[in-house]
């Protein structure tokens, strides 16, 4: 009788350490950003982050799943469990870090540009574009400057292209490859060093899937394919 | 879609475009007209039901049941929509959580709340962390079919309370001197004749609640306006096989056509439901 509670004991405990080790690891992404995070033609999360998350998932032995979620509430929906992981291209900054953890960096910190319809905007006096929520908001408001926030980076764009506003100030990473295929628009040559590099945002309470995640960084890190993907999508210096 | 789709650079002019709007990206947009106009199916009864039920709360004899009714029209009523969606939707979800973690696993130690975190045991969890995305989509509908319920819900209340006053109290003493119960007399002569009464103010807030499709992206189900904005942005050659400059005024353009519609086909029905109504009832616009 004893024997047989045992086993059952034994068996309801590998049962649960099974369905533990099916858990599927959510990460939760913009999906609007590129070349950090975009959706592709068939719909699907693309970019860079979508291929070293899928390394990182593969070294640290999860299963992970992707979904997007709106910028402006994607700590919110950390925080209340609706995914386990912000891969979105954050920064990491004291002040989120409050809230959630974060993970070593995975890209070195992108300097952030301005991009305007013309090079002699003088930027005490223009109005400024930044995503909500953004550093480069942070930033401009603290210069004193007029700012005005949008909820997408798309629509930063569009305010300086139908001059809603003169410059936006985002990722170098983000407003090169538009500068570059739009004859309209350009980079001032003025730089902000702004944020210390961008790394996987954790809930504090999940100190066991940061150091899987953190060691999986290490390691891409180490073998030089951290690297290979930051040159192929330029999202900044390599490590 | 197409096996000359392969390359879409070579492509112009109508093909292009025949291969542009058959990608994968594009079917996303063509459901969410689908799961929105689900949400307003299946939202629009839910509303209605629950609207029902607090007109009669408020309207009943009962002061605690009265009290619940006319609270809860008041306090929906007047917190803004967006905070309704940005946190009672949360508190709901936890709220589901909490019961399912008290009920599931009755022997776990840590705390539920970690500082900002929210850690239920992961039995617990809605929907489960390893079931597929769908599920999790499904689960997103549903919350979301419940808060606009319970918005839409408190308005409804509030135009039908307005609707069973103004039912001629003549009425209602007729049916009372006939010997009907107070029941019967709800029943067979206040309910049949509030809609006439009722029907304007319900279209309205129909009208309404097929605007605010908009605030489904908050819950994370993806609907019409987040994929026009999504498609309509700009697009680099670098990451897509359709580059394209800010189209989103085309995409917008799409949504104002099927709105207008829609609500114009919403208008017509409305005003034929109307006058069915109206027929042999003592009001001013109808046949005495």
């Amino acid at each position: 009788m004893k024997k047989t509670l045992l086993a059952m004991v034994l068996l309801a405990v590998s049962g649960v350490t099974l369905a533990a080790d099916d858990a599927v690891v959510r990460l939760g992404t913009e999906g609007a950003y590129p070349p950090w995070n975009f959706l592709n033609d068939a719909g699907e999360v693309d970019g860079f982050e979508r291929e070293l998350g899928d390394e990182l998932c593969k070294r640290a032995g999860l299963t992970c799943e992707w979904v997007t979620n709106d910028w402006d509430s994607i700590i919110p929906n950390l925080v209340s469990g609706n995914y386990d992981v912000i891969m979105a291209g954050m920064s990491i900054t004291a002040e989120r870090d409050e809230v959630i953890d974060f993970t070593q960096n995975y890209s070195q910190p992108d300097p952030s540009s301005y991009m305007a319809m013309s090079a002699d905007v003088d930027l005490a006096d223009a109005v400024v574009a930044a995503q909500s929520n953004t550093i480069q908001a942070a930033f401009v408001a603290e210069q004193g400057w007029t700012l005005v926030e949008f909820a997408t980076p798309e629509e930063t764009i569009a305010a300086v292209k139908n001059g809603e506003a003169d410059a936006v100030l985002a990722d170098q990473s983000f407003v090169k490859p538009i500068a570059d295929e739009d004859a309209d628009l350009m980079l001032l040559e003025r730089e902000e060093l702004i944020g210390g590099g961008v790394g996987l945002g954790i809930r504090e309470s999940d100190g066991e899937l940061r150091e899987k995640l953190d060691a999986a960084i290490a390691s891409v890190k180490a073998d030089g394919t951290l690297n290979e993907l930051i040159t192929k999508w330029e999202v900044g210096a390599t490590f | 879609m197409f096996a000359y789709c392969a390359d879409p650079d070579t492509l112009s002019g109508f093909k292009w475009l025949s291969c542009y709007l058959t990608t994968g990206k594009h079917f996303g947009f063509y459901w969410s007209f689908l799961t929105v106009l689900t949400l307003l199916a299946v939202t629009a009864p839910a509303a209605l039901a629950l609207g029902f039920l607090g007109a009669r709360a408020a309207r009943s004899r009962h002061f605690a049941l009265r009290g619940l009714g006319k609270t809860y029209i008041a306090i929906v009523r007047g917190v803004p929509d967006i905070v309704f969606f940005m946190f009672f939707v949360i508190a709901l979800d936890q709220g589901f959580e909490w019961i399912r973690h008290q009920w599931l696993c009755p022997n776990w130690t840590e705390a539920i709340r970690q500082g900002n975190d929210f850690r239920v045991c992961p039995s617990a969890k809605l929907p489960l962390g390893n079931s597929p995305q769908w599920i999790h989509e499904v689960y997103g509908f549903f919350l979301a079919v419940i808060t606009f319920a319970i918005v839409f819900g408190a308005f409804a209340a509030n135009v039908l309370f307005g609707a069973m006053t103004a039912v001629p109290k003549a009425q209602l003493e007729t049916a009372a001197a006939y010997g009907m119960s107070r029941k019967q007399t709800f029943w067979r002569i206040l309910v049949p004749q509030m809609w006439v009464y009722a029907v304007p103010g319900l279209s309205n807030l129909w009208m309404i609640l097929i605007k605010a499709t908009p605030l489904l992206f908050l819950l994370g189900v993806e609907d019409i306006v987040y994929w026009a904005r999504e498609l309509g942005g700009s697009k680099q050659a670098k990451f897509t096989a359709y580059p394209h400059g800010d189209w989103r005024l085309w995409y917008f353009l799409v949504l104002l056509v099927f709105y207008l519609s829609f609500t114009k086909l919403s208008e017509w029905v409305l005003s034929r439901l109307m006058v069915r109504l109206r027929r042999g009832q003592a009001t001013v616009g109808g046949s005495a």
